[in-house]
């Protein structure tokens, strides 16, 4: 297992490089270091002069991928591309644009993060498979049905609905709740709680059905038909096995998104005021702060890649037929 | 029987859990008591004389000298003191001292350094001075820059990378002093203008004006250069020949012309005074790695300082407790004593005790806390426009039954800012000098009605504009004289557009009868540059293609980002585009450079995005800018209105008019739209502001309850209809 690990560690070295240049080439297509300047600098009275210091500066005075001007090896090493990837790979995200350590900000900014999608995942699994579980439970009755078309109904209304229904319901009418904001330590409680409802609520249909026809899979094989056979009653024979055997795929499927966790949520973060990675990386984006941009993109590629890894390790651990050669 | 009951019972305890954990966490939230639920402060704040407010967009720059954003103002302006500012109440808009003991007045001298008079020819003057005396005993805010020990040696200006080990941020050094406000300082900082490292977005401009400030940044570039990874530069060991340190409360500004608007400068925070410490302190090895910089700590003399800069949360000001106090204005303009804002004459500022911004990146949420009482002041976006106000008969906006029944009151003031359509004159086709094109021009004035414009996308907050100039600004003549001969006319008590059927003529005049050239009998084909390209732009440009439409043009949207948008600009290559300016201070001169040949975009990178150039006018400008306020500048502003309205670079657009909403609580709301200053003016009745979030915030259960009752019910039959058939024999 450990050489297949470390062939995938390799793997990810092209990759992250790749997505490094891809990120290069299409925030430089849309935005030029002289934009960058501008936007740094202010609209209003900025001389080519201060453009022109602010990029020597920073660096973007440079070519973006290519050097022709230099010799030899600088050609590459010369570059905007180089400068600002090679120290990436061992997580120096260097200085913001506007001259913050961007890894002092990544440090501060993933524990709001944290603080939303580590209970919305945990109390998220715990609501869809109860409701799956359910669903499953009274499969062909009323409930059921009635249960899927509602699935069908929470899958198609759009996530922005349940952010600003959610703040206007909870909030805003039955006030119990604050609208929006965030706080430190246990006075941030108060702010997560309806983020994270509607996190909840909004990942209900889409969960809850998927979670069912694992469930409902489950229930048509074999050692099922075996268990009824042996006179278990339809609830020992849901909870006991069937549960235990759906959540092989549940927890593959979980395992993924962990290392994402970190990175937060963009819209749920800007629309609750949340002052995590997500709404760092939104902001970055609107500023134009490449610094930041590039190093968001790397680590979200490497959070990834690292969900990767540890989705095919825990099929391992939980499926012993599974082998990693 | 019991395993039933089992299977069955964990949702319903799940259910019940949930809302006991719910309960739980909220009332440990709320702290047992009365308060809100949904307060998002802590419930021992409510009580105190704190302000609240948002902020959309986070800050880029704190250092004084770097600022030039209006978001970046609303903290700067209470922390930073430049010798002067505007009077909170007086309109137009009157410069007042700050720190500054009087209004500095100019002195011209000639070649030879003999003193002029006041109204000497331009061309006599070589040199203008302002000398400014500042008041004595103002001092700074606590700072650790100068915290000294017992032998009056600096604490923390020997600091390390070691030595900073456990410094995360300013709030973690132990020791801050204070020191009186010096007129080097001042000097300091205009000395800092020029300075390579702090990209100073005025230097350009004030390099033409300050005498010798261009030679001095070259000399702080080659300083640089000569002595590459210096930090620090003292400036005072340099010296700049248009600003000198006379004494310890005395300096002077050198300026190589006459220009009178300079003043106006003097109230912003780039002639806020800077101590070399501060400069020295944030220089020091390792802070910069530590996040601590002058641009993120500022220093001031002012009635405020920065005690949390989380601009991703919220940001804090906090009365300076070194503030030497200031008298709240005696007398304003009329109305001003029956509207209350005199109550507080002559007391002793600020009122507040603390100031906490909150971020709010989405309107909506920032809207409702307003409502809720959580915000004490906010504006109006155009979703909410409908619940907050209506126009009455008479066509004036006031508010809704539903505001007036909370008691927030409603401020409204024509901002002085333009939001205009500018034709570029580089164009072969709309631009230029012609009179083919000039009538194009004005038959396209007068076709888009602006106020239906205003009506329909700006809920009717804005006033047509009858040339560059906004009311308020010196130089705005309202009324019947006022107007806009080319494209209005008076009727009754009002200016009335002129009719489709004269703009028609006039472009047949210019050579397009019903919109075909008629040289060769196409179409008129024009194209509209735009950075608003997002889909809520669809309508207003739907609406523009039909404004053209009446004259038979056919106006191709060319929407795009804001950054290919400004190439264009700087380019030329635009036609038509859409774009606004805000005023840097209430003087005609700040508009009429926007139509200034020499300022131009093509060529000179200057504000004149239209590329208008007009001999005329160039000079009427030159003459103008430095003519004193009065009848006589007000003829010359006449010449040059006519001038443009005549030739129209621009469709003149609308002025937009900005509408505040404030609660009861918050008292001496006045709109000044060129303070940055203002709150220390603002004063907070807590109590009643507690009493109101109490009384709207009570929380709501019942829907709660009666929707977990339903559920319960809905699943009742199944789990009856389950145990039945668990239960059921099959024999």
């Amino acid at each position: 297992m450990i050489s297949y690990i470390l062939r995938r560690i390799a793997y990810a070295f092209p990759i992250l490089v790749g997505v490094n240049i891809i990120t290069f080439i299409l925030f430089f297509v849309v935005n030029t270091p002289d934009d960058m300047a501008r936007m740094q600098l202010g609209m209003k009275r900025v001389s080519e002069t201060a453009i022109t210091k602010w990029k020597e500066e920073r660096g973007y005075d440079k070519p973006i991928l290519w050097n022709s001007s230099s010799e030899s090896l600088e050609k590459i090493t010369d570059t905007i591309f180089f400068q600002n990837s090679v120290k990436l790979f061992v997580f120096d995200f260097g200085r913001s644009d506007s001259g913050r350590d961007i890894g002092h900000d990544i440090s501060q900014r993933m524990w709001p993060s944290l603080a939303i999608t580590v209970p919305s995942l945990l109390l998220g699994l715990l609501a869809y498979i109860s409701f799956g579980l359910t669903l499953a439970f009274f499969r062909g009755s009323y409930v059921d049905v009635s249960g899927v078309i509602l699935c069908v109904v929470m899958m198609s209304i759009s996530g922005l609905f349940y952010i600003i229904g959610g703040q206007y319901l909870i909030g805003k009418f039955l006030h119990l709740v604050p609208i929006s904001g965030y706080d430190t330590g246990f006075n941030a409680i108060k702010f997560t709680i309806l983020p994270i409802l509607v996190g909840l609520i909004g990942g209900i249909g889409a969960s809850t059905r998927w979670y069912r026809t694992i469930f409902l899979e489950e229930m048509g094989k074999d050692y099922v038909r075996t268990a009824k056979a042996k006179g278990l009653s339809e609830a020992r024979v849901l909870y006991q096995h069937v549960l235990m055997n759906g959540l092989i795929p549940i927890l593959t499927g979980v395992v993924v998104v962990l290392p994402s966790l970190f990175m937060g949520s963009l819209i749920v973060e800007s629309f609750f005021a949340i002052p995590g990675l997500g709404s760092y990386t939104i902001d970055a984006i609107s500023r134009q702060d490449f610094a930041i941009v590039r190093s968001m993109v790397f680590l979200g590629s490497v959070l990834y890649i690292i969900g990767l890894i540890l989705t095919d390790i825990s099929y391992t651990l939980v499926d012993p037929r599974v082998r990693l050669n | 029987m019991t395993k039933h009951i089992k299977i069955i019972n964990p949702h319903i305890l799940d259910y019940s859990a949930i809302s006991k954990l719910f309960l739980c966490l909220l009332l440990l939230c709320t702290g047992c008591d009365n308060s809100p639920w949904n307060n998002p402060y802590p419930n021992q704040d409510s009580a105190k004389n704190i302000y609240y407010d948002s902020f959309s967009e986070r800050p880029k720059h704190l250092d004084p000298v770097s600022s030039y954003s209006s978001n970046e103002y609303v903290f700067l302006g209470q922390i930073y003191e430049p010798p002067l500012q505007y009077h909170f109440l007086k309109r137009p808009y009157e410069l007042i001292p700050l720190t500054a003991i009087e209004l500095p007045k100019p002195e011209l001298f000639d070649k030879k350094g003999q003193l002029l008079e006041e109204d000497a020819n331009l061309g006599t003057i070589d040199r203008v001075k302002y000398k400014i005396s500042i008041k004595p005993d103002i001092l700074y805010q606590p700072h650790p820059a100068f915290a000294k020990n017992a032998s009056g040696k600096y604490l923390y200006h020997d600091l390390n990378t070691q030595k900073l080990s456990n410094i995360h941020a300013l709030s973690d050094f132990d020791t801050v002093g204070t020191r009186k406000l010096l007129a080097k300082d001042y000097v300091y900082q205009i000395k800092r203008m020029a300075h390579p490292r702090v990209h100073s977005p005025i230097s350009g401009l004030m390099a033409k004006y300050i005498l010798g400030l261009n030679d001095f940044a070259e000399e702080l570039s080659k300083i640089e250069k000569d002595n590459p990874g210096t930090s620090f530069i003292d400036l005072n060991d340099y010296e700049l020949p248009g600003a000198r340190v006379i004494d310890d409360t005395t300096f002077e500004i050198t300026l190589s012309q006459k220009y009178p608007q300079f003043l106006y400068w003097l109230s912003m925070s780039f002639f806020a005074p800077m101590p070399w410490e501060a400069d020295y302190f944030y220089s020091q090895a390792g802070m910069t790695e530590k996040n601590i910089t002058l641009d993120w700590y500022p220093v001031g003399t002012g009635p405020f300082m920065l005690s949390e800069n989380n601009p991703n949360l919220r940001m804090v000001l906090e009365r300076n407790p070194n503030f030497r106090g200031e008298a709240f204005p005696s007398e304003g303009e009329s109305g001003d004593q029956a509207s209350g804002l005199l109550d507080d004459a002559s007391k002793k500022m600020p009122f507040i005790d603390k100031a906490i911004y909150s971020l709010e990146k989405e309107s909506i949420p920032a809207w409702n806390k307003f409502l809720q009482g959580y915000y004490d002041t906010s504006g109006i976006v155009s979703d909410s426009f409908d619940q907050a106000v209506q126009f009455n008969l008479q066509g004036n906006a006031e508010l809704t039954d539903e505001m007036q029944e909370k008691g927030i009151r409603l401020l409204t003031a024509v901002t002085t800012s333009t939001s205009y359509m500018g034709f570029n004159m580089a164009d072969e086709v709309i631009g230029g000098d012609s009179e083919r094109a000039r009538l194009l021009r004005r038959a396209i004035s007068i076709t888009v009605d602006y106020e239906e414009y205003i009506s329909i996308f700006a809920n009717g907050r804005g006033k047509p504009a009858q040339g560059p100039i906004p009311p308020g600004i010196f130089g705005n003549v309202q009324g019947e004289a006022g107007i806009n001969p080319y494209v209005y006319q008076w009727q009754g008590d009002r200016p009335v557009r002129h009719s489709i059927e004269h703009a028609k003529e006039l472009l047949a005049q210019a050579g397009y009868p019903e919109g075909r050239d008629n040289t060769n009998g196409k179409q008129l084909v024009l194209n509209l540059d735009s950075p608003a390209a997002g889909p809520g732009s669809k309508a207003s440009f739907d609406w523009m293609r039909k404004q053209f439409a009446k004259l038979g043009i056919n106006l191709v949207i060319r929407a795009t980002d804001y950054n290919r948008f400004q190439e264009k600009m700087r380019k030329g290559t635009a036609q038509i585009f859409q774009w606004g300016w805000n005023a840097d201070y209430p003087d005609p001169e700040n508009f009429f450079f926007l139509l200034y040949g020499p300022n131009a975009k093509i060529n000179h990178n200057g504000e004149n995005a239209a590329n208008y150039k007009n001999a005329e006018f160039d000079e009427l400008f030159n003459q103008m800018k430095s003519m004193s306020n009065g009848p006589e500048r007000q003829a010359v502003i006449d010449k040059m209105v006519e001038v443009v309205r005549k030739d129209a670079p621009w469709l003149w657009g609308f002025h937009p008019v900005g509408f505040s909403l404030h609660h009861q609580w918050y008292k001496n709301a006045k709109p000044n739209l060129m303070a940055n200053n203002t709150l220390k003016y603002k004063r907070i009745e807590p109590r009643l502001r507690t009493e109101s979030r109490s009384l709207w915030n009570q929380p709501i259960w019942w829907p709660i309850a009666l929707l977990i009752f339903l559920a319960l019910i809905l699943l009742l039959p199944a789990i009856i209809s389950y145990r039945r058939k668990e239960t059921e024999s099959i024999l």
